[in-house]
């Protein structure tokens, strides 16, 4: 049994590796600050959120899944709620069934597991009235199946064939084992077996049937006996303690992935309940394939910057249908930063199923997000700067696939003008040729305007807003980059009037 | 003030028990014959099988007062070491003296060489062991019924072993007088009435035992024990019934449980009542053990035991061919002193230098009419008493059969052998030690006769050298007019000119480095300088030694 809100035909993956890029992502992207605002508190959330959003689903159909999922979520968040906490309390009542000293004797593993299993069958049915009075209520394919997946595999049937087995494991007619002999005529091969006729009672269809039987009444005072008995007993219980043991854990783990599967989507209730607040729009975006090179996207806003602010921030659009790269210069303090941290968290957001944050956003997908930002420092003082920030693009080369995209901000510009050109030339070339969609933030005029004569058709320059007076918009627009990024105007501010500049740096 | 010089063992060197034990006295006639090797013939060998180490196999348990001297107490430990259990030692303890004896084994030797030989009696010898501790086990058992199945387990074991090996020889290429009458006697045993019904029981027991299923019915302090009728696995069907919720791999609840062979007396009690149940069974398994306790036949238990004779040799000789050192069978003489042997060497220090992996030097000798001493000379740790050890223990294994270390070889099937061999820490306790050399020495003149052999090294070296010389001129002499043969490593240059029957060997150096070592032994006249250098070296004194020294 699987809840299947994640992925259609699959688990949701709770332990596997997260993307080699983990930390630069999010270190880069700020990511933090989703995760925190998705977790509201929640410890659990937000590892789920964390897991949600680095672990990109790659294929239109699988996003619109989720997003129809998520859908259902924003329109029943109390159902959706309860469901999460019948997940919860199966979880926490298995936890503290403590196992204290039982593992090590079948008959104890047994008991142990009759009484969890008896626990769990409670939240199962739990689950499946719920389903019998929500289901009709739900519209995506997602809870749809899970809630046609509880009526089919958990009838009333089922459930009394459930009960007779928890009642027939507490053995009051004994147990009865079968073995035959084995090296030094030991009992060998023991198996439980199930009493041919229930009812009538072993002892008695022996009468019945004249079947030869002898039997061994232990001493009462042999305590060495008493041990080896219940050993006897214990090899004959051990495949079924086992099977029941095994059997509750596998339960558990469906309660504890639909668990992890609710959480991801109540964090973005959390989330869309945040961005309410701040009156920031979100739409569902429309992914498409890779091979269409869609990207266009209307008042794109960096959302962890709304969120760390606590208020509206300026949106932009980008029309980039066709583009392999962008090429983002102009003004410091301009708005360059934001605006590709915005098109990295988008483009993540959209392709875990979350809404983006933007009026409307259609972009392909892409296989990877991939970011490299130039670092303050090199903290392990093993190398230089650029010979770090070479490290790290090679390890970029050694995982970038051809439907990545990369983001570079500030990249290669630990050294002159000339090289940091020539070097970020011949990458992003390299890079756009193998089919890697490029974002680049620079200050490289030389890299910039070399690429701009070349009037490549494939590539689309934007360039940090400023106006006359010096003030920044922190719009983009098209254009051609300039030989300067006003840094000027940014060292007067700051000399001159040092509160704004204060400010600025924010 | 030491050197370390590798002499070693101060033992007696009168093998006194190797006399009483062949009744010989010094002067018994040698019996007159043709001792020339000569190929096999397997169709002259016995017709009834005796032992696949000859005809009434010697054995002494003791060891020969020579082992210590010439390292062969480490060279058999090795050999041994594994197969306590056969004890083979009394085996390597006894020389052969006919020649006939010697080909004997080198007959069975070379078959066992032979992978496929090798190899079935290899598994011939693993379920023997088997077997064995089977029985072993039956004996400790404490529940008749376990015993019964331990004892039937034996047999069986005993059965297959015998089976098997009959039929992996039956058709391998035996030239050997050994093995082809060992084939012979099992082939007939294998047919024999009270092998086959053994088997035939046997099996039949295991037949039977394997039809026994039982259930149990465990309620409280009471089991009851009956045939199983068509009883469901229940822990399946509650497998089946979760079967819906099966989610990836998930730990094991299955608990482990010591499983000795023995058993706590509920499952005796168990036992016993499925005893009950299937009578017939355990009637016949227990008849059998009555009847079955001395299964085992005398001549296949002896065979086990004494190819391992054969078995623990060749494994321990494999090492040092894996090195590229080499065997051979060598031929042998008990008349005919023009000894040789070509790239021999001491396999207790080849053994040694295998394990540092460092290269083995081999030496060459021989001896021609009318020469029967060796002289040895030279620098110390030059390999003068490792020549010793290696013609001693050449002799002596050549003399129980094995094949020994060189290329080739010619050698002498001596009556006895006598090793002088003195420690170096008793140099300082000169009071008595003299003469207790010569009391020892003379003892041993006495009982050697021209079919001896005499391995001295490095005597009376606790005397002025005027002394040394005068006394090992008395005492090679003696042993020249004896017409033993003899090694005598000496720093007494002239002895090795003593008469036409002494041969001049000498330790040789490096020509660049005089004080490199090459291990050579050879054949030239002692050059005089090899006294005053050793005795320089054993005070460390010599120039290498002293830069040594003085740097710190």
């Amino acid at each position: 049994m699987k809840p299947l809100l994640m992925h259609r035909d699959r688990d949701f993956d709770l332990q596997g590796a997260l993307p080699w890029n983990e930390q630069d992502l999010t270190q880069d992207l700020e990511l933090g600050t989703l995760f925190e605002t998705m977790a509201h508190g929640d410890a659990f959330l937000k590892d789920m959120a964390r897991r949600g959003i680095l672990a990109s689903a790659t294929d239109p159909s699988s996003i619109v899944y989720r997003q129809d999922v998520l859908k259902d979520c924003l329109d029943k968040p109390a159902v959706v709620h309860a469901i999460y906490e019948i997940a919860v309390d199966a979880i926490e009542g298995e936890r503290k069934n403590h196992w204290g000293l039982v593992m090590g004797y079948p008959d104890s593993v047994l008991r142990r597991s009759v009484d969890v299993m008896g626990l769990f069958i409670v939240s199962l049915k739990k689950l499946r009235a719920f389903g019998e009075s929500h289901a009709g209520n739900f519209s995506s394919a997602g809870f749809r199946t899970f809630f046609a997946m509880l009526a089919s595999e958990l009838g009333d049937d089922y459930f009394a064939e459930v009960q007779e087995h928890l009642k027939e494991l507490k053995f009051w007619n004994g147990v009865l084992v079968s073995a035959e002999l084995g090296a030094g005529n030991k009992g060998v091969n023991y198996v439980l077996r199930k009493p041919l006729d229930i009812d009538r009672g072993w002892i008695r269809r022996i009468f019945a049937r004249k079947v030869p039987s002898y039997s061994y009444q232990l001493a009462s005072r042999d305590e060495n006996g008493a041990r080896a008995l219940s050993e006897l007993r214990d090899r004959g219980l051990n495949l079924a303690a086992n099977a029941l043991a095994q059997s509750n854990d596998h339960i558990l783990s469906f309660f504890r992935q639909l668990r992890a599967e609710l959480a991801f989507y109540l964090g973005c209730l959390n989330l869309n309940k945040r961005l309410s607040e701040l009156d920031e729009p979100v739409c569902f975006p429309e992914p498409v394939a890779q091979t269409e090179h869609r990207h266009i996207v209307a008042g794109l806003y960096d959302i962890c910057l709304a969120l760390t602010k606590g208020q509206r921030v300026v949106g932009n659009d980008l029309d980039a249908n066709g583009k392999d790269m962008v090429v983002i210069t102009g003004a410091n303090q301009g708005g360059k930063s934001t605006f590709l941290r915005g098109v990295g968290l988008a483009q993540l957001m959209m392709q875990c199923g979350m809404f983006a944050p933007a009026q409307s956003l259609r972009a392909s997908v892409c296989d990877s997000v991939i970011t490299h930002y130039r670092r303050e420092e090199d903290a392990t003082m093993k190398s230089g700067k650029l010979d770090e920030e070479l490290t790290r693009m090679s390890d970029i080369v050694d995982h970038a696939t051809c439907g990545s995209m990369v983001l570079f901000n500030e990249s290669f510009a630990a050294t002159n003008e000339r090289e940091g050109s020539q070097i970020a030339t011949q990458i992003v070339n390299a890079l756009t040729e193998a089919g890697i969609k490029v974002f680049f933030v620079t200050h490289l005029y030389e890299f910039a305007h070399d690429l701009h004569n070349t009037e490549r058709p494939d590539v689309k320059f934007l360039r940090a807003e400023r106006q006359a007076d010096g003030t920044r918009t922190f719009r983009l627009n098209e254009g051609e980059p300039l030989q300067t990024s006003y840094g000027e105007d940014l060292y007067h501010r700051i000399f001159e009037t040092p509160s704004t500049g204060h400010e600025l740096r924010q | 003030m030491n050197d370390g010089r590798q002499i070693s063992g101060q033992s007696a060197s009168v093998d006194e028990r190797e006399a009483k034990r062949n009744g010989a006295s010094p002067g018994r006639p040698i019996p007159a014959k043709d001792t020339e090797a000569r190929p096999p013939h397997p169709k002259l060998g016995p017709k009834v099988f005796q032992s696949i180490l000859g005809e009434a196999p010697e054995e002494i348990p003791e060891t020969p007062a020579c082992f210590g001297d010439l390292n062969l107490d480490q060279i058999i430990a090795a050999v041994t070491a594994g197969r306590e259990e056969y004890e083979s030692r009394p085996f390597f303890h006894a020389s052969l003296h006919t020649v006939d004896a010697v080909h004997y084994r080198h007959e069975v030797f070379r078959d066992l060489e032979s992978e496929t030989v090798f190899e079935c009696v290899a598994e011939f010898t693993r379920k023997m062991r088997q077997m064995r501790e089977q029985i072993t086990k039956s004996g400790k058992l404490y529940y008749k019924y376990q015993k019964e199945r331990l004892l039937l387990d034996a047999v069986s074991t005993y059965c297959e072993a015998v089976a098997c090996v009959a039929r992996d020889l039956g058709t391998a290429d035996l030239r050997s007088r050994g093995f082809v009458a060992f084939r012979e006697f099992l082939a007939g045993y294998i047919d024999s009435a009270s092998f086959t019904s053994l088997r035939d029981e046997a099996k039949a027991l295991y037949d039977g035992l394997s039809t026994v299923k039982y259930c149990m019915n465990i309620k409280g302090t009471r089991i009851r024990v009956r045939k199983p009728e068509s009883e469901i696995d229940y822990s399946a069907e509650v497998e089946r019934t979760f079967e819906k919720f099966k989610r990836g791999a998930v730990k094991s609840y299955l608990v482990e449980f010591r499983d000795s062979l023995d058993m706590n007396h509920i499952e005796a009690a168990v036992l016993y009542l499925v005893a009950k149940l299937y009578p017939n069974v355990f009637i016949a398994l227990s008849d059998f053990c009555a009847r079955n306790a001395a299964y085992l036949d005398p001549k296949v238990s002896a065979f086990d035991r004494e190819v391992q004779f054969y078995v623990g040799y060749l494994q321990y000789i494999e090492r040092f061919k894996q090195a590229g050192l080499s065997f051979c069978y060598p031929r042998l003489s008990i008349t005919d002193k023009a000894i040789r042997s070509v790239d021999g060497f001491d396999l207790a220090l080849a053994g040694k230098l295998i394990a540092e992996n460092t290269s083995i030097v081999c030496n060459d000798f021989h001896l021609q009419n009318p020469e029967c001493i060796f002289v040895v000379t030279g620098p110390n740790q030059g390999g003068k008493t490792t020549f010793a050890r290696t013609f001693g223990q050449l002799h002596f294994l050549a003399s129980v059969g094995c094949p020994v270390p060189g290329r080739e070889a010619s050698l002498f099937l001596f009556d006895k052998l006598f090793t002088h061999f003195e420690k170096e820490e008793d140099i300082h306790t000169q009071h008595g030690k003299l003469e207790e050399d010569l009391i020892r020495i003379h003892d041993s003149l006495g009982r050697a006769t021209p079919n001896s052999i005499v391995i001295m090294n490095e005597i009376f070296t606790s005397t002025t050298l005027h002394d040394a010389l005068f006394l090992g001129k008395k005492v090679v002499g003696s042993i020249a007019a004896l017409d033993a043969l003899c090694v005598c490593v000496t720093f007494v240059d002239e002895l090795a000119s003593l008469n036409e029957k002494t041969v001049s060997l000498v330790s040789t150096v490096g020509t660049a480095n005089s004080t490199e070592r090459t291990y050579k032994i050879v054949r030239k006249p002692a050059d005089g300088r090899a006294y005053a250098m050793a005795i320089a070296r054993r005070h460390r004194l010599a120039y290498d030694d002293l830069k040594e020294r003085l740097r710190t």
